[in-house]
């Protein structure tokens, strides 16, 4: 592994993210990322935060159409309330912030309290949830569908509508609207090394992959011998389509774990668009890239988004983010 | 009965659990993050490892004088640098038992017991689980139960706490079978069984770190 130790690896990566994005304020010792200029005048702050290895997610979403502040933890831990505390602090403007919470035990509960001591500060907040996996089919006596890849489009979408100015009520509406609207399916190939752990956190032999994974380096549910970019995408597809059943055109999202290549994950985003196409879905935006990433994880997921004329609209809206630019 | 002499909880027995609790958790973290890998996210170690390590150092800084404030400074601490679930359920424990004491200067097993309690309640209800979904209440339940019975008896502070620790172990080794519902390995399904739950580890060893911190300070 590329690092120091163990202990300072997200410190070490926010002092680097501090220098090559001046037009982020980056405070390592509180780890806090925040939008250059924030709070920006009328408009709902956007708060996220989740633990670190997903890379670009969150802190790479931070800036202009997206998020305000992003709030990183240890590695696959989520952030301490104090955290999202200082950020709701820093980007209110006085009309509100939205957190923006991905569906893990932990942050939900660091969420939660976060929400509580801000609104004993004065902040007003409103939540919503991230869960778009499909992989999690027993939601009853599970901690839930987990949020994935959804997460992207969420705080693309909500981001886009606070940039415009909408007020605190509609653009937590908008966010559940897009999650509700969104559903997600992760392969690996390889399991995911921690820095805690300096190896893989399980064990995925050569010739086998592991569908219904989530982006933690935990296993999934179901062990297969290796198949096809072509095949994966049929079930992938299957997965999400049989869930959402859309009847709209989607936004699609072909995410890559980490550690494979752009050249297989442009394959294999042909491959989903083509099973996508067969099952008489279409397809109105695609995003192929590493953006909701498990450390060195092989593999990809698939994530669909049915949108509306308005969603659609916010997706093309301006965005300018250490990862995702377009429009400015 | 040779009844060992009684030790009292005040806020220095607690101060030594906490230095007793960090030296453990500094030993055992790899086994809890190897526990974590198969079923978890391969942290849960160096989670409870940084927490307590921090906690000791922040609490023995200006220590509280009772042991209803230890509790709840510990607890504070554990929200503030623990992140993950642990950090919140825990300091959710410990905040709780400590408010539960209030500002009494010292007391029994039989108060200690309800502090507990109060705080497994807190626990419980902040996380949604319940006895046998394969969580850190698969220890603690147990150890609880275990305290009522030696009270009953009319067991020392010591004897109460030594039923604790063995019934807290014993609780997280039957996690082993059990199918998690809660927490990341509930994601697992099925393939969660087999694997000892790392949360209710770590709770066997705090509840342990208390039986040791009683048979020193009677010894």
């Amino acid at each position: 592994m590329l690092i120091n130790v163990p202990e300072t690896v997200v410190a070490d990566a926010l002092r680097g993210i501090a220098i090559a994005h001046p037009e982020l304020t980056v405070d390592v010792e509180r780890r806090v990322i925040i939008r250059r200029g924030a709070p920006y005048e009328g408009k709902v702050g956007l708060v996220s935060g989740g633990g670190s290895g997903h890379e670009p997610l969150h802190g790479g979403f931070v800036g202009r159409g997206m998020l305000t502040a992003a709030c990183p933890g240890e590695v696959f831990t989520s952030p301490v309330p104090d955290q999202m505390v200082r950020a709701a602090a820093a980007v209110d403007s006085g009309a509100g912030v939205l957190f923006i919470v991905k569906n893990y035990t932990g942050d939900v509960l660091n969420f939660d309290m976060a929400a509580e001591l801000a609104e004993d500060e004065g902040v007003q907040v409103a939540k919503v949830l991230v869960n778009d996996d499909v992989a999690v089919t027993d939601s009853l006596y599970t901690a839930g569908r987990r949020g994935t890849g959804a997460t992207l489009f969420v705080e693309k979408l909500a981001g886009a509508a606070a940039d415009e100015g909408a007020p605190l009520d509609r653009v937590a509406s908008i966010a559940r609207q897009v999650n509700e609207a969104s559903r997600s399916f992760g392969v690996a190939l390889s399991a995911c090394s921690t820095p805690a752990k300096g190896g893989p956190t399980f064990d995925l032999p050569d010739g086998e992959l592991e569908l219904g994974i989530g982006i933690h380096g935990e296993p999934g549910r179901e062990r297969r011998a290796m198949m096809t970019s072509g095949e994966i995408a049929d079930v992938a597809v299957d997965a999400v389509v049989e869930d959402l059943r859309p009847e709209a055109p989607v936004l699609l999202l072909v995410n890559g774990m980490g550690a494979t290549p752009l050249l297989e994950l442009y394959g294999f985003s042909a491959e989903v668009h083509r099973a996508l196409t067969e099952r008489k879905v279409s397809v109105a935006r695609t995003l192929v890239g590493n953006y909701v990433t498990s450390l060195d994880m092989a593999g990809a997921s698939v994530t669909i988004c049915q949108a509306d004329e308005e969603l659609l609209r916010l997706w093309d809206a301006p965005v300018s983010t250490p990862a995702l630019r377009w429009g400015c | 009965m040779n009844a060992l002499p009684d030790a009292p909880v005040d806020a220095s027995f607690l101060l030594r659990w906490l230095d007793t609790s960090a030296t453990v958790l500094d030993r055992e973290a790899n086994r809890l993050t190897l526990l974590d890998s198969p079923i978890g996210d391969a942290d849960h170690g160096t989670n409870m490892r940084r927490g307590f390590i921090a906690a000791r150092t922040a609490v023995g800084q200006e220590p509280p004088d009772t042991p209803g404030g230890v509790l709840t400074a510990i607890g504070r601490h554990l929200i503030s640098t623990v992140g993950g679930a642990s950090g919140p359920l825990y300091g959710t424990l410990l905040r709780r038992a400590g408010k539960q004491l209030g500002d009494e200067p010292a007391v029994g097993a039989e108060r200690l017991r309800d502090a507990l309690r109060a705080g497994v309640d807190g626990v419980a209800q902040l996380g949604g689980a319940a006895a046998g979904d394969k969580t850190m209440l698969d220890a603690l339940l147990p150890a609880l139960d275990a305290m009522d019975t030696a009270l009953a008896g009319g067991g020392s502070t010591t004897e109460v706490l030594d039923a604790a620790a063995k019934a807290a172990a014993e609780g997280a080794e039957a996690t082993t079978p059990l199918r998690a519902r809660k927490g990341r390995a509930s994601y697992l399904g099925d393939r969660s069984i087999g694997h000892q739950d790392p949360g209710a580890t770590s709770s066997a060893l705090l509840v342990a770190a208390l039986a040791d911190t009683a048979r020193e300070a009677s010894a």
